[in-house]
């Protein structure tokens, strides 16, 4: 069975990312953690690349990932790890670059090993419903509009 | 309603796990509140309770038969949710795909570190 994405909305203020990997969650833990592996995956869908990747992995330090996109224009996240508990459970803030993206988010990740597999759950929360809002709406208006399938995947996701 | 009223109203009523599995009941088809009732084991009123959030959030709409009722589903405000998570949902399976990848390279030893002799 191959492993997929579930987003879903645990209450107004959060969006949580569940997936599950083929593999230890040390490993995982260090696929999170450790620049030289997050610049190979965490790259999003727009064929950009990750010039940038720094991570300080202690309570109270920072990271900061630059991503370049095919047209040369850059897009920066920072944050500042909270919590580390290696290898299940990080803290960390998220702050954007980009004027319509909100301000901070919280984001906290958890990994459960079960039989040499790993179930990654992130969880992001917003400040407030109207951050959440301007995230959303952002979004939409990247997004294309969603069809009638794309509504029942949805609901039978959730 | 400001469309970020609305989004506030959209999520106020989808936080609520009995709701959603009205909306996916509705998803198959109209019902009325009795019909409903009975698959979720409420009284009508805690049912009417829950209607009335979602048909707020313009997630429903409801049948103007006196008796009946009938209770739609609305597809425009779930629509604009879902296709902000179904954009979020996809640059997200496009990165763990490829830590997919890494991961089995990772558990792959004779990449990482090729044993001498074994290869020809």
């Amino acid at each position: 069975m191959t492993n997929t994405v579930t987003v879903s909305t645990p209450s107004d203020r959060e969006v949580a990312l569940t997936r599950m990997f083929n593999a230890p969650r040390a490993l995982v833990f260090d696929a999170l953690t450790k620049p030289e592996l997050v610049k190979r995956w965490m790259l999003g869908n727009m064929g950009a690349s990750m010039p940038v990747c720094e991570i300080d992995l202690r309570v109270g330090g920072a990271y900061r990932f630059v991503w370049r996109k095919p047209d040369g224009s850059d897009f920066t996240m920072t944050g500042v790890y909270r919590e580390i508990v290696r290898p299940e459970r990080i803290v960390n803030t998220q702050r954007f670059d980009t004027p319509w993206l909100p301000d901070e988010l919280v984001l906290t990740t958890t990994l459960v090993e079960s039989g040499g597999k790993t179930t990654l759950t992130s969880t992001t929360l917003f400040d407030s419903v109207e951050m959440r809002d301007k995230m959303l709406k952002s979004g939409m208006e990247a997004g294309a509009s969603a069809s009638y399938d794309r509504l029942e995947a949805f609901l039978a996701s959730i | 309603m400001t469309p970020s009223e609305r989004l506030d109203a959209t999520f106020t009523a989808l936080a609520d796990p009995t709701r959603r599995a009205i909306l996916a009941r509705l998803a198959k088809g109209d019902a009325s509140v009795l019909e409903l009732a009975r698959p979720f084991d409420m009284s009508q009123p805690a049912i009417s309770k829950h209607l009335k959030v979602l048909e707020r959030a313009g997630l429903i709409s409801r049948g103007r038969d006196a008796q009946r009722r009938p209770c739609r589903i609305e597809g425009k405000p779930l629509a604009d949710i879902s296709g902000w998570l179904e954009e979020y949902r996809q640059i997200w399976e496009q990165n763990f795909q490829r830590l997919d990848a890494l991961l089995e390279e990772l558990q792959t030893p004779d990449k990482k570190l090729p044993r001498k002799g074994k290869r020809l």
